[in-house]
């Protein structure tokens, strides 16, 4: 089994059967990270490079234990800034990890399309951890496996998406992910936070929230990036709380067995209160736990290794 | 040496002239214009079967970079590029380093291209200071040593008092204001088109609006000064519409467009091609539509390059990173001949947007081929096919959105003030 291409750069371009094939291959990784040996030799000899260009700590550590459960050695590889006032391209940068015959880079970047210059660059596989608004593949693939694993299915499913549409690469992600998989998918925010003609990716543009829950399966909320206050998108995170925080009372308008889901990190009380983050229909610390099944699946399905 | 150009289908939109005939140039001048001019031992003879003879190609659009960023382009660079494209005038934008507000650059401008300069160079100088959009430039001074229109172009004047009085003072001198119509605090931090695509791409949008509202705003502003005001690269269907509605009020308004902006659209940003980011960015298929009809109709005037080279290293950057513009000196003919295939545009209004009319605005006796007139002259092939490669661009700038085309057109002949500058 493998995945017939050499680099994970984007949902948009994965077809329902892959999507299916990595979160198949996710449950038997699932099952080797519940062993008390957490290890198998699939990835023996070969080297991870982590490239982030953005501070993470979930994402990169996510990796770092997926590689290293699967054998890998892993190198992180952390650049704060861009590479315009380093004064070194990103491609010289990913030239040089190459030439150390990196077999895997998974960049995260904040500039939206920076993996997919490696990936067009580099013979090595790229995964894109997150670039800019753009996408973040392995963090919807993550979100499916745990809607799936809760939920039994994803086909007509109705998942609402709240809070920074259009500033978010989870969102991005989880829209064309969700939607080839067939559920219904609402996005609700303020219309500043909703990016410009969204519908035409498939989904329903809401700016009442509870109308947007009315009826869901699903609740993902969007962390708010506290550097978006001052640019008029919403005029205080007071009133965006008012509006948009998921609070015990708008989630009752959801379906009584609606899941709750959020990428992390968690500003509790702003998007989300802090009892309903923690409550019994929060399902964010199992997100993370996926996350590792999920980062082995992919980096053991773009390996073309043989049998698990 | 004379020229006689022999055979070619002559194409003279301004003098209404289109006929296979000869063309015989003397002394840097058309002398004569006639079926079978004899050849004569003092003259060369070029054979132009099959191939257009057209008055020199004008760009009034183009950034050489010099002074002060030569790595990019200079005055030699970009005139070369401009003669392999077919362009026998350019005007060269102001925002140089330093920038182009005093009768010094423009010299050194105007005495680098004398002595280096492939083709005729005609320097905009800058509307303000720096093109800080302060303080308006002498434009007396610019206007004595040599600028023929101000423009603060990819820095537009965003106070509109001081928009007002630059308009009212260049009226003065005849100058025409270029403007770049952009609202930079609506573009905000904009790198393509605002919509589907850029929403798809995860990349910071830029919407119509910015360009609008500035073209708007530009047109009172010369309805109010009777300034004459130039539009530069028109990439939106509610700009033709402004411009379409001043013309029809009588105001004192041209347009131009670039090639770019008639053959793409933003989905050509897909994949992060940086060499696709430019301003104003990249638009939808209605806006090319009605670009495109806004040149069929006459409400854009001109076809101009807005060619602007950048190193190679810097256009390697992420998309967010990289810096706007793309080249344009040497794929606008065969640009321009697709829209002729495609029965958007005439060949003689494709030559007249492209020589006669560039030259009306900039108030130069160009564009024509009249008995007398300075023998500028292009020979295109219309029908050889060649295919964009970077590297074999004269420009010093690579970053052609076009690398790979398959292009059908090409200069043959370039010929400045009677002397062949290129031979295709």
């Amino acid at each position: 089994m493998e995945l017939k291409r050499k680099d994970l750069l984007d949902i948009k371009g994965l077809d329902r059967e892959e999507i299916e094939l990595i979160l198949d291959t996710a449950e038997s990784f699932k099952e080797v990270t519940g062993r008390e040996i957490k290890k198998v030799p699939t990835l023996r000899g070969k080297t991870v490079v982590n490239l982030f260009f953005e501070p993470s700590t979930r994402t990169r550590t996510s990796f770092e234990i997926a590689a290293k459960r699967l054998s890998a050695d892993v190198i992180n590889f952390s650049v704060s800034g861009s590479s315009v006032s380093k004064g070194e391209t990103l491609l010289d940068t990913a030239r040089n990890i190459e030439a150390m015959r990196a077999d895997f880079i998974i960049i995260r970047h904040p500039a939206s399309g920076a993996p997919h210059i490696l990936a067009r660059n580099l013979r090595s596989s790229v995964i894109n951890a997150g670039d800019g608004l753009h996408e973040h593949p392995t963090q919807a693939l993550l979100d499916m496996f745990t809607i799936r694993e809760r939920k039994g299915k994803i086909e007509g499913l109705t998942v609402a998406i709240i809070g920074d549409i259009a500033h978010s690469r989870v969102a991005r992600s989880n829209i064309y992910g969700l939607t080839r998989m067939g559920a219904r998918v609402r996005v609700a925010g303020p219309p500043a936070l909703i990016p410009a003609e969204v519908e035409t990716l498939g989904v329903s543009v809401f700016y009442d929230m509870e109308e947007a829950l009315s009826g869901a399966d699903v609740i993902m909320v969007l962390r708010i990036q506290l550097e978006r206050q001052g640019k008029n998108y919403f005029p205080t995170l007071r009133e965006f709380a008012r509006l948009y925080c998921l609070t015990q009372e708008r989630a009752g308008h959801a379906k009584g067995d609606a899941m709750i889901m959020h990428p992390g990190p968690v500003n509790r009380g702003i998007e989300i209160s802090p009892e309903v983050a923690d409550g019994l229909s929060s399902v964010i610390l199992e997100q993370v736990t996926n996350g590792v099944a999920v980062r082995m699946a992919v980096l053991y399905l773009l390996s073309g290794s043989g049998e698990i | 040496m004379n020229l006689l150009i022999k055979n070619g289908r002559i194409v003279d939109p301004v003098n209404h002239v289109d006929q296979v005939a000869d063309l015989l140039i003397a002394d840097g001048k058309v002398r004569q214009i006639a079926q079978e001019i004899p050849v004569t031992p003092d003259a060369e003879a070029i054979d132009a079967t099959g191939q257009w003879v057209v008055p020199g190609l004008i760009d009034v659009h183009t950034h050489l970079r010099e002074p002060g960023f030569e790595y990019k382009e200079t005055i030699r660079t970009g005139t070369m590029a401009a003669a392999a494209g077919g362009f026998t005038t350019i005007c060269c934008m102001p925002n140089t380093k330093p920038v182009n507000d005093s009768q010094a650059v423009t010299e050194f401008i105007l005495r680098k291209a004398a002595t280096e300069g492939m083709v005729n160079v005609l320097p905009v100088g800058a509307i303000t200071k720096g093109c800080q959009g302060e303080e308006i430039t002498e434009m007396g001074d610019l206007r004595e040593a040599g600028c023929i229109a101000v423009s603060d172009d990819g820095r537009p004047v965003m106070n509109s008092a001081v928009m007002r009085r630059a308009m009212e003072y260049a009226s003065m001198f005849h100058l025409p204001v270029i403007s770049h119509c952009e609202d930079t605090n609506l573009a905000e931090e904009g790198v393509m088109n605002e919509g589907r695509v850029s929403t798809e791409l995860g990349l910071r949008g830029i919407p119509n609006a910015s360009e609008d509202v500035m073209a708007a705003r530009d047109i009172e502003l010369a309805a109010l000064t009777n300034a004459h005001l130039h539009i530069a690269h028109v990439s939106t269907q509610g700009s033709v519409e402004l411009i379409r509605r001043a013309k029809e009020e009588g105001i004192r308004v041209t347009a131009e467009t670039c090639p770019h902006y008639l053959v793409l659209t933003d989905e050509a940003v897909t994949g992060y091609n940086t060499n696709t980011k430019i301003k104003p960015p990249l638009r939808t298929l209605k806006d090319v539509e009605a670009v495109r009809k806004g040149l069929r109709e006459g409400v854009i005037d001109v076809i101009a390059t807005d060619h602007a080279p950048h190193a190679q290293v810097e256009k390697e950057m992420e998309f967010d990173s990289a810096p706007f513009g793309i080249t344009g000196l040497e794929t606008a003919v065969a640009i321009a001949l697709q829209l002729v295939d495609e029965g958007v545009l005439t060949v003689n209004e494709m030559v007249l947007k492209m020589s006669g009319k560039p030259a009306k605005l900039l108030n130069i006796d160009r564009g024509h081929l009249s008995v007398g007139a300075v023998a500028d002259i292009t020979v295109i092939d219309p029908r050889a096919t060649w295919v964009v490669d970077p590297p074999q661009l004269k420009s010093r700038g690579k970053n052609t959105p076009f690398e790979g085309w398959k292009m059908k057109g090409r200069v043959t002949h370039t010929i400045v003030g009677g002397k062949v500058v290129y031979k295709g």
